[in-house]
């Protein structure tokens, strides 16, 4: 809709899309538009739970035994570092309730730092994984990786293919919503340095950190539950 | 929780070889099965009722028919007569302010309500009786593989019966009056197996045993057909069931599956025999089209390429090692995966005239 | 009767939306949802035709019992295309993307849907994903039926990931279109249209959204399972790997089934409309039609396992499933009734959009009164996969959903393109629509009942003569909705102008000129009463409408 044909009194702010009768009205959709899609994201997410626990139900001592391999250092201090990122993202969002705009930046960027530092983590610990012959599915290399768990004083049961085939599926689609994350981060990072954003109008910022903090709490049940089930 | 939804059966870590892509070939254009003829008195009745399930399965469809035809009168009825009383005559024809009626919208919830609530329990009442096999039941293994079935008599060993994918073939002998129960499982993908005069149709799962069971009421043959898509033959995975008198069950059973040489038999007659009874023909073609596995059409002799580069000449020997070791040797542009081994189930005279048999295939 | 402050007839005609900037490319870059919606229908329409030309082909090749005309393999093509492009392209886009887009706003009173940026991106995955299937046609087509069952579906050597990877994409579509509509409904509503004065439509499309966005992720999730499984064979689903090949049908049905209810939702709101204004009668129990919409949303979450009662699953589970199956049968039933009810006393005019809604009437109580077969727990056994299920399935989803999308196209054609089809024409596309489905598909229960299952190229030729009646009503039913497309497409050129509000409509979109104008009303339209209060009720017995 082009915004020459703007009916009604003139717009409350630059990004007030005319096809909405007031401010709230716009910022009210945006947020209750987000909510929505972010049960969509739980929702696809559950249906890995879901995977996960019939895995763990059928096998239970293949994933006691497989998870033995997966570096609980890493993924503790990925959690550190995404739990930082939760508390700068809402501390971007306050300053863009309050309109300070040094504030704003500062919080994305650390906030987009720790989304790098998650990332390249997790790449130390994918080639780490590989290295060992550590592969989802039909690649894995079960001497190999039976050898490198013998050195480390543990053993492989059954069918350890099936868990690092669960592992890499929901560590990698949650490694697909940090980068997304880390997209729409840089995104709202150039908006607020040109200025777009203040008390009238802060709903991308608010929008981005909901899904950040989405993606932060899909790990918080990963983690537990392929790091450092018992 | 979850054992909610798997299986009551064994869940079993299968070994089967499922097997990776088969190779996509047209397949020539095979004939219908020429089945036994079909257990209905007219076209439009319900097949014949052979089972002791068929007639109270049948007491409830005819229920539910009978519901069905009074309220879809019922309704369509009233559309009728309202399309033909209300038709719009003029253009400022009026119409009634009704915009609702609590009464009527309770009864119309509740009658169909309750209506279904009976339909339900007679349902569930029926079901559990299926899914409980009584004790004495006599054992038969059912094995899917695509595309045939092979069915084994745990207590009458050595005793197996094939379905051939070509023509209708006994593939199953039952004694009337006896439970059955059927212990099923798939070495490749889902099958379901089916007997329409039975009323029983069971899923038949890889990795999975499956049950059903029954007691047949009516001597006579009838179909078994696959009724969980299976791939290119799914519609030639049919089989006959024959239902005897008691006292001739085991004489037949002894009969249906001696598979040997008839007196004066040439061994690549028997082979052929042997070609279709053992489920070869659902694999390996006679005309050279390549099928899930090589055609037989001048095999014999012949320069293969393995899949691992190397090369032989089909002769007696590796004929026979594949037949008892599927996957040793596997020419290139197959898997091999599919096929299952021999060996135990085919004796050396067995191998020697299937070996004639592909011998007489130039 | 809702009324516009400033009715569309005394404006000065304004340009419509056809007429602002033209070109491809404005048009693919547009943000109105009326043109989204417009080209929404031309793509499911071409689809259409491509399962249509499927599924005429497979009646072909069943017209004798041998196998002549299509090879196994190719049949096996023909009915997975069939069934994929129909389900994912036609029947889910068809009544919400279009006509839901088209006529949301509309029917709301408002501008545009909440996000017209989102609903533009929705459109391009659908093409996007559209592109996949066709990619999957070219490269040889995929056999695996449209439910993708492994452990065929991971070891079919066709265009398995490509079918896949599209469906995979088309659910993004269907999520953002459906987040788009339940803002669009919550947030953006004309003054005065209060949730009770909502056009049942709206209520329908908004049942279906809230389906569309919590099934929708479980069928995005279960396919990037099945194609990691395929991939990588991570021994979730293939029992060579260690995993269960029923644990896939329970993650598929648990969105698919829901999705039976995303494609018949919509035609039952298109049905609510149009038997309500050709009548010119209040609708019958409007509540009760709008909450049975929310009630078939939630209890179709708690049925899935209604296809699977021979798969394996335990006795428990098919007892609950079955009990459930009976629950969403109710609310169905009391549509149908509420229905028929609102024709006591209307003024019926048998014009082409009633005929349909009449035809609907009939068909869809055929598919829904068979239902009660399927999910009774012992007859199911005799009776699944087999014809049966076929028949049931078309007279729901073709006698429903597709019958009600073409009485729909109907009623709003006037209103979408501005032109008015030639109603003898099409009656004779009714009667021949009507004749050819029925006989296409009625004998079908009859040859299920008897045992012949289905997706099989060959058959036991006892079955022949009823495939053969099969065919030639498939035929008819082809030569018509042929001939329902030639003369739509020639009013565009040669039909007289439709008039703003031609069958007497008192819901907001009639308060426009027809074709719309791009901001879709002149002024702002306020609600002031229900959408089914039309002029010609007699309120004269003392009993108010509203």
């Amino acid at each position: 809709m082009s915004s020459t044909h703007a009916h009604g009194p003139k717009p409350p702010h630059a990004f007030f899309q005319h096809h909405y009768d007031t401010v709230e009205q716009q910022a009210g959709a945006a947020k209750l538009g987000m909510w929505v899609f972010l049960a969509t994201e739980i929702l696809m997410f559950s249906g890995l739970f879901l995977a996960y626990f019939i895995v763990r139900a059928f096998y239970p001592e293949m994933v006691l035994g497989s998870h033995e391999l997966l570096s609980k250092t890493m993924g503790g201090i990925n959690t550190v570092v995404l739990l930082t990122s939760s508390f700068t993202m809402a501390m971007a969002v306050r300053s863009a309730q309050v309109g300070d705009t040094p504030g704003i930046v500062r919080n994305l960027y650390m906030t987009i730092g720790c989304a790098l530092i998650f990332m390249v983590v997790k790449y130390f610990e994918y080639t780490g994984k590989f290295s060992h012959g550590i592969f989802p599915g039909k690649y894995f290399d079960y001497e190999r990786a039976a050898a490198y768990a013998a050195e480390h004083g543990h053993e492989l049961v059954g069918m350890p293919h099936i868990f690092f085939g669960v592992y890499f599926t929901m560590t990698g689609l949650h490694g697909v919503h940090v980068l997304a994350g880390i997209i729409v981060l840089t995104w709202i990072l150039r908006r607020a340095q040109k200025g777009h954003f203040g008390p009238q109008y802060f709903t991308p910022v608010e929008n981005v950190g909901l899904y950040w903090h989405i993606v932060d709490l899909v790990w918080i049940f990963l983690f537990p539950l392929l790091y450092l089930v018992k | 929780m979850l054992s909610m939804f798997f299986a009551p059966e064994t869940k079993e870590a299968a070994k089967a070889a499922a097997g990776a892509a088969a190779p996509v070939v047209e397949k020539a254009a095979a004939a219908a099965p020429k089945l036994p003829p079909l257990e209905t008195a007219h076209n439009w009745a319900l097949p014949t009722e052979a089972s002791t399930f068929a007639r109270s399965t049948d007491n409830l469809y005819l229920f539910i028919v009978a519901l069905d035809v009074f309220f879809f009168v019922l309704v369509i009825g009233a559309m009728v007569y309202f399309m033909w009383k209300y038709k719009r005559r003029s253009e400022d024809q009026k119409t009634s302010s009704i915009t609702h009626n609590g009464k009527i919208e309770f009864l119309w919830s509740a009658i169909p309500a309750v209506l279904l609530v009976v339909i339900f329990a007679w349902a569930e009442i029926d079901y559990l009786k299926q899914t409980t096999p009584p004790a004495d039941a006599i054992n038969i293994r059912v094995v899917g593989r695509q595309w045939f079935w092979t069915v084994e008599y745990p207590d009458n060993p050595g005793v197996s019966l094939t379905s051939n994918v070509d023509e209708p073939q006994l593939t199953m002998i039952v004694p009337k009056g006896r439970p059955v129960r059927l212990t099923m499982t798939s070495e490749d993908v889902l099958h379901s197996f089916y007997i329409p005069a039975f009323r029983i149709k069971k899923d038949v799962v890889p990795g999975r045993y499956t049950t059903l069971w029954f007691e047949a009421t009516t001597v006579g043959e009838f179909n078994i057909f696959c009724a969980e898509y299976c791939g290119d033959r799914h519609s030639s995975m049919t089989g006959v069931i024959k239902v005897l008198e008691p006292e001739m069950y085991e004489a037949a059973l002894k009969e249906a599956s001696k598979l040997e040489a008839k007196p004066g038999e040439a061994p690549a007659e028997f082979g052929r025999r042997i070609y279709t009874r053992r489920g070869c023909n659902a694999c390996h073609t006679l005309d050279g089209a390549p099928a899930t596995g090589p055609s037989w059409k001048a095999l014999y002799g012949r320069q293969e390429t393995m899949a691992d580069g190397s090369s032989l000449t089909v002769d007696d020997n590796y004929i026979t090692e594949s037949i008892l070791r599927p996957q040793a040797k596997i020419v290139a542009g197959f898997t091999g995966a599919q096929m299952p081994s021999y060996q135990g189930q085919l004796d050396q005279k067995q191998i020697a005239a299937l070996i004639e048999f592909i011998k007489t295939q130039k | 009767m809702a009324t516009a402050h400033t009715p569309a007839t005394e404006h000065a005609r304004e340009p419509s939306f056809y007429e602002g900037k033209t070109g491809f490319k404005n048009w693919f870059i547009t943000l109105d949802h009326k043109r989204l919606g417009m080209m929404y229908l031309v793509g499911t329409m071409v689809f259409f035709l491509v399962g249509g030309i499927a599924a005429l082909t497979l009646r072909t090749e069943l017209l004798t019992p041998e196998q002549d005309l299509v090879s196994a393999t190719t049949f096996n093509k023909l009915f997975t295309v069939h069934g994929a492009v129909m389900v994912f392209l036609v029947i889910i886009p068809a009544v919400p993307a279009a006509l839901g887009n088209f006529l949301l706003p509309l029917m709301l009173g408002v501008k545009d849907v909440a996000f017209p940026r989102l609903n533009l991106l929705s459109f391009w995955v659908y093409c996007f994903g559209a592109c996949f299937f066709l990619f999957t046609l070219f490269a040889g087509g995929l056999d695996t039926g449209w439910t993708f069952y492994t452990p065929y579906s991971t070891t079919t050597g066709t265009a398995m990931l490509s079918a896949t990877a599209g469906a995979f994409i088309l659910g993004f579509s269907s999520i953002l279109t459906g987040v788009n509509f339940i803002v669009t409904v919550h947030k953006m509503r004309a003054p005065g249209l209060t949730w009770n004065r909502l056009p049942l439509f709206v209520w329908a499309i908004y049942s279906t959204a809230v389906i569309q966005i919590l099934a929708t992720p479980v069928l995005a999730i279960t396919l990037l399972l099945l194609i990691v499984e395929r991939t990588l064979n991570i021994g979730i689903f293939d029992p060579a790997m260690g995993g269960d090949p029923v644990l896939y049908q329970h993650f598929f049905w648990f969105y698919s089934h829901p999705a039976v209810y995303i494609m018949i939702l919509p035609g039952f709101g298109i049905i609510s409309e149009l038997i309500a204004v050709h009548s010119r009668k209040h609708i019958f129990g409007y509540k009760a039609i709008a909450l049975s919409s929310i009630a078939i949303a939630i209890i179709s979450f708690l049925v899935w396992g209604h296809h699977m009662f021979v798969s394996g699953q335990s006795e428990l589970a098919g007892v609950v499933f079955s009990f459930l199956t009976f629950a969403v049968a109710v609310p169905t039933a009391i549509k149908v009734f509420s229905w028929v009810a609102t024709l006591y006393k209307g003024s019926i005019e048998f014009n082409t959009p009633m005929l349909y809604a009449l035809a609907f009437l009939f068909t869809f109580s055929i598919g829904g009164l068979t239902g009660i077969f399927l999910g009774s727990l012992s007859v199911d056994v005799h009776l699944h996969d087999t014809y049966f299920v076929v028949a049931h399935f078309h007279y729901v989803m073709m006698g429903g959903t597709i019958i009600a999308f073409i009485g729909g196209i109907h009623h709003w054609w006037g209103k979408m393109t501005g032109r008015m089809f030639n109603e003898a024409h099409a009656k004779w596309g009714v009667l021949l629509v009507f004749i050819g489905f029925n006989m296409t598909f009625f004998n079908q229960f009859v040859i299920g009942q008897q045992g012949m299952p289905r997706r099989y190229a060959t058959y036991v030729p006892q079955f022949q003569q009823q495939h053969v009646l099969s065919t030639i009503g498939s035929y008819i039913l082809g030569v018509g909705l042929l001939w329902t497309a030639i003369y739509l497409l020639r009013s565009l050129r040669s039909g007289p102008q439709a008039p703003d509000n031609p069958y007497g409509g008192a819901s907001l979109e009639w308060q426009t000129q027809s074709p719309p104008i791009e901001h879709n009303f002149h002024g702002q339209p306020v609600a002031d009463t229900d959408p089914y209060n039309f002029p010609q009720i007699d309120r004269s017995g003392g009993m108010d409408a509203h």
